[in-house]
């Protein structure tokens, strides 16, 4: 199994075949998506998706705006954000709304990849936890 | 070129100034004076002609009175008793004896053919015939006649004064002559003055009586009769040598004579110049004290115009200065992220081909080596160029500064530990006079540090090796002030304008992005300050941060 299932979101089409390469190189997962709107239908069609890496400026429908509807649609979808800024203000604006980190592009791919394998533990730990608590729902209904 | 702008304006506001103020008062002037000298003018021809018509009522009532008193003598006596020389002479020295005033010379009948009847007086001149004399025919004719004045025989002057008295159906003549002088007295009375004349003269211009000046009886005056006119009073004007004389005439004597009132203005103006004079000095102090406040006023408004440019001037310089920073920082704020995405895929597919460097294949290159170290130079260079565009992203930021309790010495201290060790190494001693005054104020701590450790930084750089750095703060009239003196080599003249604009920096390619000080530049200006330099090529340079004492709120 890969380490984990992600979708990259950006409108730079080269940037994201690199990344593309070089994640399914380190056994990553990926999808790509170059605008919101496509990283919305593909979360619809796809469940296996655990980890969003989300680029804030794009045109159309923005970072912000992208995550704040992952968030209400598939709230446990773990988004990493991709910000061209130097501040910290728009990294800790994604974070307010949910992201799980943030990362200053051009980054460096090791720091990528342990973020994106930190993001779909949670997720995973997440789904676990959900898991059991149902199960424990179904069992204790049993009794 | 300002200066010289300046001073036109100076000028045409007092030039326009003075014409305006300076022109009505002078005409002002001058009407007054026209005007006051005018009136002057005609009060003194009403004088000179008023006294012209009394003087002339009197020497005619005077000649009047003789002819009234010689016809009624000769109306009384009648002609049979005058005839008598013996009662002649009795009449006229009872008359001589009553009154001299009469200055009665003689007494003479003459009957209706001008024979001369009877004859009394110093002079003989019973018998005479005057029958063809012209002044006969006119008393004859008008019953009575005044002659001119003349020598006669007796070199004296004296008039004849003759009446016509009836006989019966004859006509005779009662003729005395009389010494002029008892009216020339009379005329003199009006010599008014110490310029005045009276006089008369005949219809030819003989002087009749004496006049005060120039002339004697008898003589021809300069007078031309011809320009009195008949029957009323006429004022002539003479100018010579600047003054001016004013001639009344009247005439008396049925039209035979006129009297003259001459007066020349010379004497009568003493109250004009005096006027003019006064008038003319208060004018003078008028234009005096006009022309000193208008140069005053023009002086203070022109001052105060050139300072108010000069802030003006300096404002549009700051204006223009954060105008320039927001528009390049804008533009900054664009290229920057314009170009991050490019350097990002730059970066990947440089990471990318890393990865492969790791296959198998690429790992039995001979060139395996160089292709790793350039891959190596490439990501490095990425990752400078994008510390640019973090730089230009920071530059450009437009966040509200963070308030924080910012303790200003804490900040500098953190700062210089954070430099000194870089310092030391270079053989530069950063000194602190901190003022203890100084107060914890509301600021942003993290911006106010960038600040100083550009500041200081730059200082560092600025001297290169051994040197001082002088930090000193200052409180004072709510600001406080930081100051961070260097003795480094000062900033050449031609670039000091030049200093706070981005990108701009005298530093090696590589080592500045010139960006330090227009962003401390906006720092500071978005917390309320300023920031200044001093330099002076040679001796260093000092920057100057002044921050507004902004306390606290309580929490």
């Amino acid at each position: 199994m890969a380490i984990a299932n992600i979708l990259l979101v950006d409108d730079e089409v080269p940037f994201v075949e690199a990344m593309t390469r070089r994640l399914t190189k380190r056994d990553v997962e990926i999808h790509a998506a170059y605008s919101g709107e496509e990283a919305l239908e593909k979360l619809a069609h796809s469940d296996a998706i655990e980890v969003v890496i989300l680029d804030i400026k794009m045109p159309g429908m923005d970072g912000i705006d992208t995550l704040r509807e992952i968030k209400r649609r598939f709230p446990l979808v773990e988004v990493i954000m991709l910000t061209g800024h130097a501040t910290v203000e728009s990294g800790i604006e994604g974070m307010k709304l949910g992201a799980f980190d943030y990362l200053m592009k051009p980054c460096d791919i090791t720091d990528l990849v342990e973020k994106v394998q930190a993001a779909a533990r949670k997720k995973r730990d997440h789904e676990e936890k959900i898991i059991q608590a149902r199960i424990k729902e179904i069992t204790s209904r049993r009794t | 070129m300002k200066k010289q702008m300046y001073n036109s304006l100076r000028l045409k506001i007092i030039g326009l100034t003075l014409v305006v103020s300076i022109t009505p008062l002078v005409l002002l002037g001058m009407a007054i004076y026209y005007r006051f000298a005018r009136a002057h003018e005609a009060r003194i021809e009403d004088q000179v002609r008023h006294l012209a018509e009394s003087q002339s009522y009197a020497v005619d009532f005077f000649l009047r009175e003789r002819i009234s008193l010689l016809a009624m003598l000769a109306d009384t006596h009648g002609f049979e008793k005058l005839s008598q020389p013996a009662a002649l002479s009795e009449l006229f020295e009872t008359m001589n004896r009553r009154s001299e005033m009469l200055g009665l010379i003689d007494l003479g009948v003459i009957d209706c053919n001008g024979q001369h009847t009877a004859y009394v007086g110093p002079y003989d001149l019973k018998g005479r015939d005057y029958s063809n004399e012209p002044w006969f025919a006119e008393v004859m004719a008008k019953g009575k006649y005044i002659s001119d004045v003349y020598m006669g025989f007796r070199r004296f002057p004296h008039f004849i004064i003759a009446v016509r008295a009836r006989n019966g159906p004859q006509h005779w003549i009662l003729r005395a002559t009389t010494d002029s002088d008892v009216f020339n007295r009379l005329v003199k009375t009006a010599q008014s003055g110490r310029l005045g004349d009276a006089f008369i003269v005949n219809t030819e211009g003989i002087y009749q009586t004496a006049p005060r000046f120039q002339g004697k009886i008898l003589g021809q005056s300069h007078i031309d009769p011809k320009n009195f006119s008949h029957g009323s009073t006429f004022v002539e004007r003479r100018s010579k040598r600047g003054a001016t004389d004013y001639f009344a005439g009247d005439w008396l004597n049925n039209d035979k004579w006129l009297m003259v009132i001459r007066q020349e203005l010379r004497g009568q103006t003493d109250g004009l110049a005096k006027t003019r004079n006064t008038e003319i000095m208060i004018i003078s102090l008028g234009i005096l004290a006009i022309i000193m406040t208008t140069i005053f006023i023009a002086h203070s408004v022109v001052t105060h115009l050139e300072e108010t440019a000069r802030e003006m001037d300096k404002l549009n310089a700051q204006l223009i200065q954060s105008d320039k920073l927001a528009a390049l920082g804008k533009m900054a704020a664009g290229i920057a992220h314009e170009i991050n995405n490019p350097l990002a895929v730059i970066g990947e597919k440089a990471g990318w081909m890393k990865d492969l460097l790791l296959e198998e294949e690429f790992q039995n290159s001979p060139h395996l080596e160089e292709y790793a170290t350039s891959l190596l130079k490439i990501e490095s260079h990425v990752e400078r160029a994008r510390k640019i565009t973090h730089n230009m992203l920071g530059f450009a930021r437009r966040m509200e500064p963070h308030l924080d309790d910012v303790d200003i010495h804490q900040i500098l201290d953190q700062t210089i530990e954070l430099l000194d060790n870089h310092a030391r190494i270079n053989g530069i001693k950063i000194r602190k006079h901190y003022h203890s005054g100084v107060q914890i104020i509301a600021s942003d701590q993290s911006q106010m540090q960038q600040v100083f450790l550009n500041l200081i930084s730059n200082a560092i750089d600025a001297i290169e090796s051994n040197g001082l750095i002088d930090v000193t703060t200052q409180q004072k009239n709510g600001t406080i002030v930081i100051r961070i003196q260097d003795d480094g080599p000062g900033i050449p003249k031609d670039q000091q304008h030049r200093i706070f604009d981005p990108f701009f920096s005298t530093k090696a390619t590589g080592r500045g992005t010139g960006l330090g000080l227009s962003i401390s530049y906006s720092i500071v200006e978005k917390l309320g300050g300023t920031i200044t330099f001093e330099s002076e090529p040679g001796k260093g340079t000092t920057f100057i941060v002044s921050l507004p004492a902004v306390a606290p709120e309580k929490k």
